[in-house]
This record gives structure tokens, sequence and C-alpha cells, in this order.
């Protein structure tokens, strides 16, 4: 009994360790070919009306039902992730690359630019992302750009603070004081010294604001400040289905599991990168 | 330990000029203010001028930032532009529902988190730990909003046993003290209108509190493990203590620190989640009344929302270092 136990338990670590994670990457990397290619998957147009087949149920002409306009949920959700997932991703993106510049810059010069831009940092991050992403949007502007800006801006911090915390530990590297000695340039030293050393953590990191990016867009989507009204978008359309939760309560809850098997396949994969890239990270269990 | 506080106080002041500067800048470097964007449609040049006149809006950005500063120092925020009500009077009705909301999700989420984190430490059972771990990760990734609307779907509209929106029912009656009705219905001794309201918070303050829970439950959970394994929990042992004395007594006061700064944090989140909530569940808190200012881009409301918001999260986390140095004893004396 004990042995069996022992063996299955084997097997649940196992299947823990490495294909959750393998899981969470194959179904997000199918959400994001089905985005892609949405127009060419949805089985109607997201916007066509059908005043014939109003607030459907589940069935197999419409696996997602219909809404209040007839329209196919299943469709609306196939092209709803694009608005989400393209903001998501450029705004992680930007904040890689401008915080990564940001957290360079400060920990490779030091002295007071460092202290200057680390204060900044700081007051950033004493926000949480999610306020400071809506305060941003307050001041620029109801629109997905802003809402791109908003979030990505938010995240710069982030960033910058990791890839600071690596450069001032590299700078002191045996192999950093080699190239400095046969004459390289500081740029020289960052880019090929440097940068490489550092990526792992950072695309760690990069996954794991993939996830919240995802959560914080669909939600200002879904308040009203991102896409237009109508606009076939999880975010949106789990906000437009909340007026139908007594007529017709499916057309809310397929795009918000959607979101949430999105953001739970990135979360595993994430948790998956950093055991493999970045075993000193785990230790610290958040 | 005074001293130290009173070296937070007057930081207060600062960081306040600091965010209301800030917002005051950011609202007027966009083009386009609030009496163009809604009126627009209806008032020809020379009206706006008008309207625009009245507000002040055609001066100089110096003097408007004189104006406004001048009217902050005396707590006067102006008046809402869309309604002419004035700042101070909408933030005595939109916040103490906002911070009820708030108060309830951090107990909700702080119990249930703190909990089942414990027990995946301390309880050697590894389908529990597994189980508290997959909960929080999904506690993580689930949309608060989503999450919301289907609370609603099950409990208001399927069973019937919560009202799908608002903060009481429409024909209780009741008298407004300080706003803050848990105080205010238990002070008139209204059960009545006490129990409507208590139906009317749970389902908000359950979304908030569940779906923060998850990153609770995961720093407790690491938090435990690490001063488990400490030498002092061996010794607590050794002498013999119950267990449960060791866990609760020994081992969380230490694991309280990071959950308390982690809380201190989450209030923010809590607060930036109220927005949200606020909105699914038409709870009449400032997260509600701050969205609909920055759809109509009405400067006062955003203004005075953000200056509140900055507000109640900077005594938050005063709070959070006066709890530290409460439990904590090495803080106490910086000596030592």
């Amino acid at each position: 009994m004990g042995a069996e136990k022992n063996t299955a338990w084997r097997i649940g670590a196992f299947w823990r360790r490495y294909d959750i994670a393998l899981l969470g990457g194959a179904i997000f990397a199918f959400i994001l070919l089905i985005t892609i290619l949405a127009s060419v998957v949805a089985p109607y147009d997201p916007m066509a009306r059908n005043i014939r087949n109003l607030f459907a149920t589940p069935s197999a002409e419409n696996p997602f039902g219909t809404d209040q306009l007839g329209r196919d949920v299943l469709s609306r959700v196939i092209h709803g992730g694009r608005p989400i997932l393209s903001a998501s991703f450029t705004a992680v993106f930007s904040a890689l690359a401008v915080g990564t510049t940001v957290g360079v810059a400060g920990g490779y010069v030091g002295g007071w630019l460092d202290t200057a831009l680390m204060r900044l940092m700081d007051v950033m991050l004493s926000f949480p992302s999610i306020l400071l992403a809506i305060l941003i949007v307050a001041t620029l502007g109801v629109g997905l750009l802003n809402v791109t800006v908003a979030i990505g801006f938010a995240m710069v911090p982030v960033f910058a603070r990791l890839a600071r915390s690596i450069v001032i530990t590299l700078v002191y590297e045996e192999y950093v004081a080699a190239a400095r000695s046969l004459g390289a340039s500081d740029l020289h030293i960052i880019w090929k010294h440097i940068l490489p050393n550092m990526m792992p953590p950072i695309i760690v990191q990069a996954s794991a604001m993939l996830a919240v990016a995802i959560g914080t867009a669909s939600a200002l989507n879904f308040i009203g400040l991102g896409v237009e009204p109508g606009t076939p978008d999880w975010g949106m359309m789990v906000a437009e289905g909340q007026r139908l939760i007594f007529d017709a309560p499916h057309v809310p809850v397929f795009p918000g599991l959607v979101i949430t098997i999105t953001v739970l396949s990135v979360n595993y994969m994430g948790d998956g990168l950093r055991d493999h890239l970045d075993p000193k990270l785990r230790r610290q269990g958040i | 330990m005074i001293s130290y506080l009173l070296k937070r106080l007057i930081w207060l002041p600062i960081v306040l000029w600091a965010v209301s500067s800030l917002t005051f800048l950011a609202l007027r470097i966009v083009p386009g203010n609030p009496i163009q964007t809604v009126q627009n449609q209806v008032m020809d040049k020379s009206q706006l001028a008008q309207v625009e006149a009245v507000w002040g809006l055609n001066r100089p950005i110096t003097e408007q930032y004189a104006n406004f500063l001048s009217k902050l120092v005396r707590g006067d925020l102006g008046l809402a532009m869309s309604s002419g009500v004035p700042i101070r009077r909408m933030i005595f009705e939109r916040m103490p529902p906002t911070i009820e909301l708030a108060i309830v999700s951090l107990v909700i989420s702080t119990g249930i988190g703190v909990l089942s984190g414990v027990a995946s430490v301390t309880i050697r059972n590894r389908a529990i730990d597994y189980s508290v771990r997959t909960a929080s990760i999904l506690g993580l990734s689930l949309p608060l909003f989503w999450v919301g609307i289907m609370l609603i779907i099950l409990f208001s509209v399927k069973l019937r046993w919560t009202p799908t929106s608002g903060r009481i029912g429409a024909g209780v009656d009741y008298d407004v003290i300080t706003n803050f009705m848990f105080y205010d219905l238990i002070a008139t001794g209204n059960w009545q209108a006490f129990g409507s309201y208590l139906r009317h918070l749970v389902l908000p303050s359950v979304t908030i509190g569940l779906t923060s829970a998850g990153f609770v439950a995961r720093l407790t959970r690491s938090a435990m493990l690490e001063v488990m394994n400490s030498d002092y929990i061996r010794t607590a042992r050794a002498k013999g203590l119950y267990e449960r004395s060791v866990i609760w007594k020994h081992a969380m006061r230490n694991a309280m620190l990071p959950i308390i700064t982690l809380q201190g944090l989450q209030f923010g989140a809590i607060l930036g989640g109220a927005v949200i909530t606020e909105r699914v569940f038409s709870y009449p808190g400032m997260g509600a009344w701050l969205l609909d200012g920055i759809l109509e881009r009405d400067y006062s409301v955003v203004q005075g929302g953000i200056i509140f918001v900055a507000l109640a999260y900077v005594l938050m986390n005063l709070l959070v270092d006066i709890l530290y140095h409460v439990i904590d004893p090495r803080l106490r004396n910086p000596s030592f």
C-alpha cells in the first residue's frame, strides 16, 4: 500500500515538476494560435446579428450560445482575445525594454543617476499596478492604446529594479573586469557580457508580468476604459453580458472562463520557466 | 517610536502635495477639457468660452494651479464639474462604503489566506498542501469582475439569497450619522436595515477577499516553511510545548511580518479592485464615483478621488509600520 502510494506520488511529482508547465505553455500557444487565426477559425462573423436566434443556449450550432442580438458567442470569444492579448504583449515588451534600459543605466553608471532613477522607480512601485493603470488612463483618456501605455508604464519599475539588481552583481565579475582591461567599451560590455547573463530572470519576470497584464487589460476593458462598447473582447463581453444574467447567463460565463484559462496557463508556464531558468527565485515563494 | 512616527507624519502633506500636483498637471497636459468633451455637441463657441470662464479654465495654468493649491490647503476640493456638487460632500457620501468594503475584504482574504497557508505547512498531508497551492494559483488567475458576476448568477439569480446590487435595500429607512453604516445602524439599533446592509455587503467583499486570498496563502506558506525550520522552533518543541502553541504563538509571530507587509500592499490592490467590484455590484463607493469622473473627464472628481486614494494608501502604510513596531520588539529600540 505504502509503496503504491509512493509510486503514485512520484508520478504526480513528475507531472507537476514538468508537465503542468508544458501543458500551460501548450494551452497558451493554442489560444494564441486561435486568436491570430480568428477570422479563419471562427464559425460565424462575430458582428453578424440574427434576430431569429436571440439568447440561444449552447447547442451544436452555437456551442457557446448566442447573445441579445443573436450573435454567436463562440465566434465573439475567438475574436475577443485580440485586443487584450495584443495590448498585454505590447505592454510587457515595452516595459521590458524601457525597464531594463533604466535598470542597466542605473546599475552600470551608479552614483546620483542610480539614486535618482531608483527613487523614482520606488515611488511608482509603491502604487499597486491596477490602481496606477487606472489613474494613468484617467489622465490620458479612454482607449485601448492608452490602456496599453498605462499597463506598460506601471510595469517599468518591476523590470528596472530586477535589471539593476542583476547588473550590480555582474559589474564585479572577473570576465567583465577582463573585458574592460582589454579595452572594451561600456556599450560592448553591456551588450556582450551583461545583457545575455541577465536574460533568464528577465524572461521569467516577463512571463509573470504577462499574466498580470492580461488580467489588468481585461479588467480595464471590462470597466469601459479600453475598447468601444460592442467590440468582441473578453472583458467587454463580460461587461455587456452582465445585463443578461437573468435571460442568458451563459453569455458572460464563456469569455470569463477563457480569461481564467489563459491567465492560469501563463501562470503555470511562468512557474515552470522559473523553476528551470532561475531556481534562486523559487525560494522566495512568490 | 514616537519620533519615528512624527517623522513619517511630516511626509504625509508632502506626498499629498506631490500627488495632487502631478494629477493637476497630467489632467491639463492632455488636450481637451471636460467642458469641451461633454458640451461640444450642444454649445457654440461663445457659450463654451463662457462656461470655461466660470470654471476658470481660460486662465493661465499657473494661476489655475495657485488657485487650486490655495483652496486645497483649506480643505476645499471644489465642485464636481458635471453635477456642481461639492467634492467634499461627495467624499463623505462615497468614502465610507469603500472603506467598509475594503476592511471586510481584507479580513476575508487574511482569514482564508493565513489559515490555508498555515494548514498547508503544518498539517503534514500532501493532498492539502497540493490543493492549497492549486487553489491559490487559481485565485491569482481568476478575473475579479467575472467572479463577482458568477457569484451574482449563483446566489442572487438562482438561489435568491442576496441582492444583485447596491449598498442597502431600496425601501429601507435608516438614519445617517457618520455614513459608516456598520456604526450608524448598530448605534441606532436598526437591526432590519443592518440585515439588509450585511446581505448587500457579503458578495462584493467575498469577491475581493477570495481573489486576493491566493497571494496571502502563497506568502504565508513560504514564510511558515522558513520559520518552521528555524532553531527556536526546535527549542520550543524540545521544551515540550503543545504543537498548537508552537505554531500560533512562536512561528506565527515571525511569519506575521511579511504577511502584514503584503496586506499593506494588498490594501492598495483592494482599492483598485474596489473600482472594478463597485462597478459589478453598482456599489455606491469611491471607486464607482472615480470611474464616472474618469469617463466624463471631470477634473475635480478625478483630482478629489486620486487625492483620497493616495491619502488612504499612505495612512495604510503608516498603520503597517505601527503594527510592525507592535509585533516586533526588536524595532522598538533601534540601538537593540
